[in-house]
């Protein structure tokens, strides 16, 4: 035998009340987590015609419409910016909120199978599905890139503020998917909530309009929708929109970190159940 | 090496079961319960129920006061009826579960296998496959990188290994989900009837896999139906019956119980008390036992091993011939031989008074597993006797239990279950005619 240190004892017990995140356990498994996402990045465009195309194809399109019809016919202010980038600026981080969000929330029933199998952190499987939406993100983010240059706009040093408008992104899509895939284990009707929640939520968020429509201070309260703020974020780093959103994206920040923590711990309470119902 | 791996107590996990229909609910189900409930309270008390519990959910606990010890490097057995909780057991054991009350501890990294090739993914190939199943089951990508070539070895699908596994049989598919699992290392191994796979050699491979395992001080906890592959794999069983633990002990006696119902068989009787001993005013008999070639008193024997049934029994009348004899039965009842007394010695002379122990030796190589139900008797045969002295019906059981690796055995590189009563090895011959030969002698 090697000489190993003493083994650590794993304690098999029922839990009470609210449980730990156990978060230093999902760093322990980041390389399931990574093949998870690995997985379904290699999955999805498998046996598809277009492959990855359709991850441009989806934005890009919405953009033409969105531009027909709210730009050109309801003529939509835009904040000086032409209406096809100020559009497709706010539908990137949209397709990929969206994206998380139909995918996130069915993940745990269609891992059923491994659920009821194997033992891992379950949050890896939401996560996984959230990040695999990265992919699609930077090609989506290479058009944007391209639009850009087509359109002659030169981002100004509010581009530094992008990590941060990214990592916003995935904390808002992170924690609605935690909320809404331990419901759907729970309450089928979720899967069924889904189209409608996106639809309703897509025009409640400024993407076709912007917020500056909106007087202060309820534009700062607009930020209660977390994405309002992500979207007026992009357009003020990247496009250099007057209307720098300040209060209003603390206010989008602080909801999404309460969606966040509280869906991570809803799911924690969840978790033992996930077996037994899914 | 007396470290115990796995300490549980009081192990029970409660199931609802009121809606039996649908697993999980609907948000309507949730709402029409929740406004609903004060008024079925209301309407419960009124009907006179003490309680006003919001319908009749029923409980049923799938598991109830498990407790047992597992040494490291020790592998258990556990068996059971289909739904007596052998599977919940080890879905509590391996964490994908969470008990309802009592605790299990657990030292060291386990590895659960309820079934082979979770999380395959159709579309992707072989090579991705062996990555993915390996890092669900708890294997670094360093692990896997160095253990891949053995893996893809074992599966033996190197052709295919970059083809995706929606094109592979179902027999290359399989071998290649246990090969994965076959590779991981872990402290302790948890595994639920994965070894009916593949075509008989790579079934055979599986098990020696297996009891590798069991022998480089690896635990295994294993859960089977059958029975040869447990008592072939582990020293030690658990008997699990409606949640509850029945038995726990050395597997062939485990077995034995199980197969029999409860109602046991030892494998040695003995009848200290003449008075109480069957038999006539002729004779009585005192005792039956299995024995092994060293005289040792067993209860199971390996298919290829010689034991004897020695009948102990008191002769109270002299000047008769008397023949002990002895009927075996399968598990199945029916009759595989009938042993005769045929010793020269006392065949055809009246015995005098006194102890006499006959032991009839059964050659090794004839009997199948399985158990044996011995019936015991002695009668007379220098009268036309109407019926014997004594005749004791299922006096004794043996287990016939068989070593997998065991190179003298009838069952040659086959590893699976075998048919037929009795299992005698045989000389087998061949001849090669080349096809060539066969084409000028024509």
């Amino acid at each position: 035998m090697k000489p190993e240190p003493i083994p650590p004892i794993i304690r098999v017990e029922p839990s009470r009340g609210w449980v730990s995140l156990k978060l230093g356990e999902l760093w322990n498994y980041r390389e399931l987590l990574y093949f998870l996402t690995w997985r379904d990045v290699k999955v999805k465009y498998k046996q598809t015609l277009l492959g990855v195309a359709w991850a441009i194809i989806q934005p890009f399109f919405t953009m033409v419409v969105f531009t027909l019809f709210f730009g050109k016919l309801a003529k939509m202010p835009s904040d000086g910016i032409p209406y096809p980038i100020f559009s497709f600026t706010a539908l990137v981080p949209w397709t990929f909120f969206s994206n998380a969000l139909s995918q996130a929330s069915n993940s745990l029933v269609g891992s059923a199978n491994l659920i009821k199998r194997v033992y891992f952190p379950r949050l890896a499987i939401p996560l996984a599905s959230v990040l695999t939406g990265a992919v699609d993100f930077f090609f989506a983010f290479a058009v944007l890139i391209g639009m850009m240059l087509y359109f002659g706009i030169v981002p100004t040093v509010n581009i530094l503020w992008l990590p941060l408008l990214l990592s916003l992104v995935v904390v808002i899509s992170l924690g609605v998917s935690l909320w809404l895939s331990a419901l759907n284990v729970q309450f089928r009707d979720v899967r069924y909530v889904i189209p409608f929640l996106t639809q309703v939520w897509l025009f409640a968020t400024p993407i076709v309009y912007p917020s500056s429509l909106l007087k202060e201070p309820w534009r700062i309260i607009y930020g209660l929708n977390p994405m309002a703020g992500v979207v007026e974020g992009f357009r003020w780093a990247l496009l250099g929109a007057k209307t720098a959103p300040g209060p209003m994206i603390l206010v989008s920040a602080a909801a999404a970190c309460l969606v966040l923590v509280s869906g991570a711990l809803y799911f924690r309470r969840m978790e033992k159940t996930f077996a037994d119902v899914v | 090496m007396n470290d115990i791996a796995i300490k549980a107590a009081g192990l029970g996990k409660k199931f609802r079961i009121g809606r039996s229909t649908s697993s999980y609910r609907t948000l309507r189900d949730t709402l029409s319960d929740g406004l609903l409930a004060p008024f079925r309270r209301v309407r419960g008390l009124i009907g006179g129920r003490a309680s006003g519990s919001a319908g009749a959910r029923e409980e049923i606990w799938a598991l109830r006061d498990i407790g047992f010890e597992v040494e490291a490097g020790e592998a258990v057995g556990v068996i059971g009826r289909n739904g007596a909780g052998k599977s919940t057991l080890l879905k509590v054991l391996s964490r994908i579960t969470e008990p309802t009350e009592g605790f299990a501890e657990i030292r060291g990294s386990v590895s659960s296998l309820l079934e082979v090739g979770t999380g395959f993914h159709l579309e992707l190939t072989g090579r991705e496959n062996i990555y993915l199943n390996g890092a669900i089951l708890g294997m670094t990508r360093d692990h896997i990188r160095r253990r891949f070539d053995e893996i893809v070895d074992f599966a033996e699908v190197e052709k295919f290994i970059d083809t995706p596994v929606k094109h592979y049989s179902s027999g290359m598919y399989l071998r290649l989900a246990f090969a994965v699992a076959a590779h991981l290392d872990p402290d302790i191994l948890i595994v639920d009837e994965v070894l009916a796979v593949g075509d008989a050699r790579f079934h055979k491979k599986c098990l020696n896999k297996m009891q590798d395992a069991g022998q480089t001080g690896r635990t295994v906890i294993f859960v089977s139906h059958s029975m040869p592959a447990i008592t072939r794999l582990c020293k030690r069983a658990i008997l699990v019956e409606d949640g509850r633990m029945l038995a726990d002990g050395p597997s062939h006696k485990v077995v034995n119980q199980y197969l029999n119902g409860g109602c046991e068989t030892a494998a040695s009787r003995d009848w200290p008390d003449p008075a109480r001993a069957p038999g006539s005013d002729l004779a009585r008999l005192r005792g039956v036992r299995v024995i092994t070639e060293g005289g040792a008193v067993t209860d199971a024997v390996d298919v290829s091993q010689t034991f004897g049934i020695e009948m102990e029994f008191d002769v109270l009348e002299p000047r008769n011939v008397l023949m002990p004899y002895h009927h075996v039965f399968n598990q199945q009842h029916i009759e595989i031989f009938d042993a005769h007394d045929t010793d020269a010695a006392w065949r055809g002379r009246p015995r005098p008074r006194g102890r006499y122990r006959s032991t009839v030796w059964i050659p090794g190589n004839l009997l199948a597993e399985g158990t044996l139900f011995i019936s015991s008797g002695l009668t007379r045969t220098d009268a036309a006797a109407s019926r014997p002295e004594f005749h004791e019906q299922d006096v004794i059981s043996i287990q016939v239990v068989e070593n997998i690796d065991n190179e003298r055995s009838a069952r040659g590189d086959w590893s699976r279950d075998m048919g037929g009563v009795v299992r005698p090895l045989f000389r087998w011959d061949t001849r090669f005619i080349p096809y060539s030969m066969q084409v000028c002698s024509l």
